[in-house]
């Protein structure tokens, strides 16, 4: 299979042609179907508003607290030998990590799932430096074979079904061909505990970072983020400064949100919660554990009262199981780490509304995403907001605002609001398109591609009051059209 | 400035000022109030929904079961601690029968290759249960350390009954998690699983194929 490329500039085509494609399609409509009943069902005896509420809360108070708990959480994490380090940006985040590997004389470092990792591209960085990255998450690994990037935030191979799966692993790793998923997954465990063994370095995201106890927690069900944490002698932990959690209780209402809303499960098979290295007299787990925080992008969100909330969420992924946009075109089609609507709205700000513009508009509005989310971040809002700061009437403070501000546009609209303040220039105009209407085109861009051009009427509306009120009706359907208004009008006088 | 310097200094000089931080209602997550039988019925249930396997033993009887369990696994080796009174009545009560006893408290690199390869199962004790989640709450020690309930494709668990409790918050507050945590602390729900290839489940993808909870009540169970 070859290397596909996807990019956010590219939104448009690469919509249209996951569109045409049947597989994708049906990949995606199957597994999100799938996906929403579930969720559904493990809320069902669950008073999910309050829980809602708490984890909105939670959140918040974290985000309020960010720059004290950050400093709580480096000096409990050092406290019991967990080294933390900084990172402003993607670029020099993976430098950290690659010169800790070159520290130990690392070749090959085996990974749990990340997706901060994928947002700064640690395994080409890695490769490029000699350094083997290879993903032990199932889902990630069939990506990673197949030289593609994942398509969701928590099922990264699910745009692959069980055919193109069964290829890639005969292609990839010499695997009978064989529709038996138990067959396949068995051969991928024999694949990476190979690899487990023999790793130099494992390497982990975080779901939770608790600021009170320095604890680092890693919700899975597969092993592979206990594996990468425990086995290798060293591991590093990449996670986002938002992250944090201020105390220890503040984890059970987030992880319960967290697994419900992502895949409908009550609970994940592992919750695991790192809280040093192998202390003295024990047996196993690593002698180095490093915490690497992110910010990329993160601190200039965190600015703004609005762009704030998009920093609440949990990364569950549940805005992109229910959004119907994302069902249809599937992930790979945003071109960005994050897809889906979370992507569209904090993509923006790492990689530039310049690269990113279509991707606000990639939405219907519809509100699916806003009232799944399990922190309550108005995700509509938040696109509304994009899309006003993309032509230039926002607060000026995204990257790349007012890359879609034309002269034209704005002149299109200085004039509308011109004419809609002048009754007469109004009325004027108004006679005039209805005159005109023959010369409407039937060609509009976009917009005529699947409907017919609309067609001004003869008489404006206020211009068929005006006549019936001075009795100068000409034809019978013109009159009784403005009877029907009028009489509306008089009912609901007479109800007020 | 440090990268860490200067990510600070542009959180606190937040260009919309700063931000008031809520109280938190807890309530939604605690306060169950089961019974000890409905603990041990949603636990079951729970806990069975994800594919592992519940055997109620007793006390004084549990090592005959457990040497059944093993017989009935044809589970030949067998790795676990020797301290806690689990591993310890486990070595005792198995010594003389045809298991291969393997201690887990050894530094894992001297034995990586025998516990990835030829290592059939691991036996842990348990520090109790969540009832809300059916849910085994392990803190590894020197004795069992974290490893064993991971790498052998069987994990067979010990859990007292009436360790088991209604939510994860109601055992963090409870046993004081907050005032000192273990290198790591652990859930298990169930064995090792993934969903990854179409949605399909299958079982031990990385860590163990089967999950064993041996829950000992204090008396034979009517």
């Amino acid at each position: 299979m070859s290397v596909e490329t996807y990019t956010p500039q590219a939104f448009h085509r690469q919509a249209h042609d996951a569109l045409g494609s049947p597989q994708i399609r049906s990949n995606f409509r199957k597994a999100m179907d799938g996906l929403m009943s579930k969720r559904r069902d493990v809320f069902s005896d669950w008073d999910l508003e309050a829980l809602r509420e708490l984890g909105a809360n939670i959140r918040l108070r974290a985000l309020a607290r960010l720059p004290e708990l950050l400093e709580r959480l480096e000096a409990n994490c050092e406290a019991s030998g967990i080294k933390v380090h900084w990172a402003e940006d993607g670029e020099e985040a993976c430098r950290i990590i690659r010169e800790l590997c070159e520290a130990r004389g690392a070749k090959s470092v085996i990974k749990g799932k990340s997706m901060v990792s994928e947002e700064m591209h640690l395994n080409a960085h890695l490769e490029a430096a000699g350094i083997e990255a290879l993903e032990s998450d199932l889902g990630e690994y069939l990506v990673q074979l197949n030289e593609q990037t994942p398509s969701h935030i928590i099922m990264p191979a699910i745009h692959l079904n069980t055919d193109e799966i069964s290829t890639i692993m005969h292609d990839k790793t010499g695997l009978a061909r064989t529709r038996d998923v138990d067959v396949m997954t068995a051969a991928a465990r024999a694949q990476l505990r190979e690899r487990f063994m023999s790793a130099d370095i494992g390497i982990s995201g975080v779901n939770f970072a608790v600021a009170e106890t320095g604890t680092l927690c890693l919700v899975e069900n597969e092993g592979n983020g206990r594996m990468t944490t425990t086995v290798p002698p060293v591991h590093i932990a990449v996670t986002g400064i938002e992250k944090v959690v201020e105390h220890l209780r503040d984890v059970p209402p987030l992880y319960a949100l967290l697994t419900r809303s992502a895949t409908g499960q009550h609970v994940t098979t592992y919750f695991n919660m790192i809280s040093s290295p192998r202390k003295r007299g024990e047996h196993d787990g690593p002698e180095e554990v490093h915490l690497v925080l992110v910010d990329n992008g993160r601190s200039s969100i965190y600015q703004d009262d609005e762009l704030l909330d998009t920093l609440r969420c949990i990364r569950c992924g549940a805005c992109m199981n229910h959004c119907p946009v994302y069902t249809r075109v599937g992930g790979h089609t945003y071109g960005t780490t994050y897809p889906g609507p979370i992507g569209s709205i904090l993509m923006p700000h790492m990689l530039g509304l310049e690269q990113t513009k279509d991707l606000p508009t990639a939405s219907s509005l519809c509100g699916a995403c806003g009232e799944v989310c399990p922190v309550k971040i108005p995700i509509p809002d938040l696109l509304v907001r994009l899309r006003r700061e993309a032509v230039g009437e926002g607060r000026g403070n995204v990257p790349g605002a007012g890359v879609k501000r034309t002269k034209k546009e704005v002149a299109a609209w200085k004039g509308w609001q011109w004419l809609a303040t002048h009754p007469s220039a109004w009325r004027g105009g108004t006679a005039i398109v209805g005159k005109l209407q023959a010369l409407t085109p039937s060609k509009l861009g976009p917009w005529t591609e699947c409907r017919t051009a609309p067609r001004p009427a003869k008489r404006s509306l206020h211009a068929l009051v005006k006549r019936h009120q001075a009795g100068k009706d000409k034809s019978d359907a013109e009159k009784s059209a403005a009877n029907h208004v009028i009489k509306k009008g008089k009912d609901e006088e007479e109800r007020s | 400035m440090s990268a860490r310097d200067a990510i600070l200094k542009r959180l606190r000089e937040r260009t919309d000022g700063a931000l008031n931080a809520p109280d938190s209602d807890f309530s939604v997550v605690t306060g169950r109030g089961w019974s000890i039988g409905e603990r041990l019925e949603r636990f079951e249930r729970l806990i069975t929904s994800v594919h592992g396997e519940v055997i109620h033993t007793t006390h004084d009887n549990w090592t005959v079961d457990l040497a059944e369990l093993l017989h009935a696994k044809g589970v030949h080796r067998l790795a676990l601690g020797r301290e806690h009174p689990v591993a310890a009545e486990a070595r005792s009560a198995l010594d003389a029968r045809d298991v291969v006893l393997l201690d887990a408290d050894r530094d894992i690199e001297s034995w990586q290759q025998e516990q990835f390869e030829s290592t059939d199962a691991g036996l842990t004790s348990t520090r109790g249960a969540i009832a809300e989640t059916g849910s085994l709450w392990l803190w590894p020690t020197p004795d069992e350390p974290r490893l064993i309930s991971l790498v052998p494709p069987i994990h067979i668990a010990v859990l007292d009954a009436d360790t088991i409790e209604d939510t994860f918050f109601d055992v963090i507050e409870a046993h004081g998690w907050a005032d000192g945590m273990p290198t790591n602390a652990l859930l298990v729900s169930g064995p090792s699983k993934t969903a990854d290839i179409e949605q399909t489940l299958a079982y031990g993808v990385h860590g163990p194929r089967e999950l064993v909870v041996l829950v000992r009540h204090a008396e034979e169970r009517k």
